[in-house]
């Protein structure tokens, strides 16, 4: 199994729950696509210009100060398992990772991490920079990936058009190349059923919504990523202004469902909170699903209030490490799906009777 | 109408057959058509860009002598060899030089995906370039800028430009 303890927090430092409003915001993501100037994109590229671009951006990498001590990842040597636990940990996309259904890991697909910044190299782009930062935080993600940027940009030439701006493999993303995620969790909103009016408003205002895992990915335990739909036209600080001005608002409307729960029905809201509590806390199997949808119930019962003491950094734990991959055995072995399931319900508890330990 | 071959869904494609001189006509819901190899555009709508790839360089060429626009599919980059169809058919351009080769119908396109064509945000300035200080160098290209904004229909921009313009002068 792949040994990541050499990065701070496994390279999840966004789930300290440390940034603002982090008992609704999990994380902030703003990734950059880029190509290098001269060189055929990505899909239609050889292996040996895979090779060779990794070659040239690790060079350049090693000069730029928020990359000089980055790990190198080739995920075109991982077995799947490690590909996916990656990606379980929002460091890589599905595609780089080789996980889509019909996809497999390409050659010269690798990952340079380092804190809180990740550069992905030959995906669809030939560079895809990322920063991930804990809570809502448009602005530090994108100072984190622009100062790495700039720098990358002096030491490899980037194709740029003056009209079109940076250029992407897909359309799309041409422009800025700039997408923002912000991933929250509103439970309220879906509890009182004004989540479609909310979703269905976002996209008249030209942003979009996925579920957890980003494009493609369901929407599982109330957790949705809100993003920019479109890159060119306007500049970074309009794109990102706008997003964050929307997501303010969505906070806004979560809170006022949430108040609306706790006023009409407190009893029941308790009940379910608490229900979902005692499940996770003595379950002796837990499919993903459940546990997900068990987490959203506990997280709200934690951001009313109503559940003393258990942290986020817990809660935002638990939505990592109960995820397939980091169930397998330490051996490496992927068991079947009731022995997961087992193993998912006995870490899920023994993480909450730790925390329950500590706050005796 | 339904589909003469499954019976189920709506018949969309019409086909107009002539065999052994006997002239016939089937109709096709999107997936039997696509079964039998006519193109009709149903499997691009599952890509996210969906039903706006196939229409690339299809609106361009409306008001175009037919000469014109017949060889636009055909249109082929020089630096990667993708031609517009393999655009249509992926979704994915193969390199810089295509956002040049297929920049009118891409315009279209773009305009309808974000709203515009003109990029707002960071200008690159490559290693070794000098950022552009030349007053002279600047105008032209805010001209240029204001050539392609009026051109693109974009109106706003164009006044921005425009303003830009004249506090240089």
């Amino acid at each position: 199994m792949i040994d990541l303890t050499l990065l701070s927090d496994g390279g999840m430092q966004w789930l300290d729950a440390s940034g603002p409003r982090s008992d609704m915001v999990l994380s902030t993501r703003i990734r950059l696509a880029r190509n290098l100037a001269g060189r055929v994109f990505g899909m239609r590229n050889s292996a040996a210009d895979r090779e060779s671009i990794l070659t040239v951006v690790q060079e350049a990498a090693r000069d730029v100060p928020q990359l000089d001590h980055a790990m190198l990842i080739r995920l075109d040597h991982l077995p799947q398992l490690d590909r996916q636990l990656l990606h379980e940990r929002h460091l890589v996309s599905k595609d780089i990772a080789g996980l889509e259904p019909t996809g497999r890991v390409r050659a010269g697909a690798a990952l340079l991490v380092q804190d809180q910044v990740g550069l992905m190299v030959n995906e669809e782009d030939h560079l895809r920079l990322q920063g991930l930062c804990s809570g809502f935080a448009l602005e530090a993600a994108y100072d984190a990936v622009n100062g790495v940027d700039s720098e990358l940009g002096q030491r490899l030439a980037f194709a740029f058009h003056p009209e079109f701006g940076y250029l992407t493999s897909c359309p799309t993303n041409v422009g800025t190349g700039l997408r923002a995620s912000v991933l929250i969790h509103l439970p309220g909103l879906v509890l009182t059923k004004e989540i479609s009016k909310v979703l269905q408003g976002l996209s008249q205002v030209g942003l979009t919504f996925r579920g957890l895992y980003g494009e493609g990915s369901e929407v599982v335990g109330n957790y949705f990523q809100l993003s920019n739909q479109t890159t060119l036209g306007k500049s970074e600080f309009d794109l990102l202004d706008h997003l964050g001005k929307m997501v303010q608002q969505v906070i806004t409307y979560e809170e006022q469902a949430r108040h609306v729960l706790l006023r009409d029905a407190p009893t029941v809201i308790e009940d379910k909170v608490w229900r979902a509590y005692g499940l996770l806390r003595y379950a002796r199997s837990l499919s993903f699903e459940e546990t997900m949808n068990l987490l959203s119930g506990v997280r709200l019962g934690v951001g009313l209030g109503l559940v003393p003491g258990l942290s986020l950094y817990a809660l935002n734990k638990l939505l990592v490490y109960t995820q397939p991959a980091h169930l397998m055995a330490p051996d490496g072995v992927e068991g079947s799906g009731s022995e997961v399931a087992i193993r998912r319900a006995a870490y899920v508890r023994k993480t909450l009777e730790d925390e329950a330990g500590r706050r005796s | 109408m339904t589909c003469q071959q499954c019976g189920q869904r709506e018949a969309v494609v019409h086909l107009t057959q002539i065999v052994n001189n006997e002239v016939s006509t089937v109709h096709l819901c999107e997936r039997c058509a696509a079964e039998r190899g006519i193109e009709s555009g149903a499997e691009l709508e599952q890509s996210p860009l969906g039903s706006l790839l196939a229409t690339v360089g299809k609106d361009v060429g409306a008001g175009l002598p037919e000469t014109e626009t017949a060889g636009l599919g055909q249109l082929k980059c020089e630096s990667c060899g993708a031609t517009l169809k393999d655009f249509r058919d992926v979704g994915r351009l193969g390199c810089a030089q295509c956002y040049t080769t297929f920049a009118r119908p891409l315009r279209e396109l773009l305009r309808r995906v974000h709203g515009s064509t003109q990029h707002l945000g960071k200008r690159y300035v490559e290693p070794g370039a000098a950022a552009t200080t030349d007053p002279d160098a600047l105008m032209r290209e805010l001209r240029e800028q204001l050539e392609r904004a009026v051109e693109s229909e974009n109106f706003e921009r164009a006044a921005q430009v425009r303003d830009q313009l004249r506090a240089l002068e």
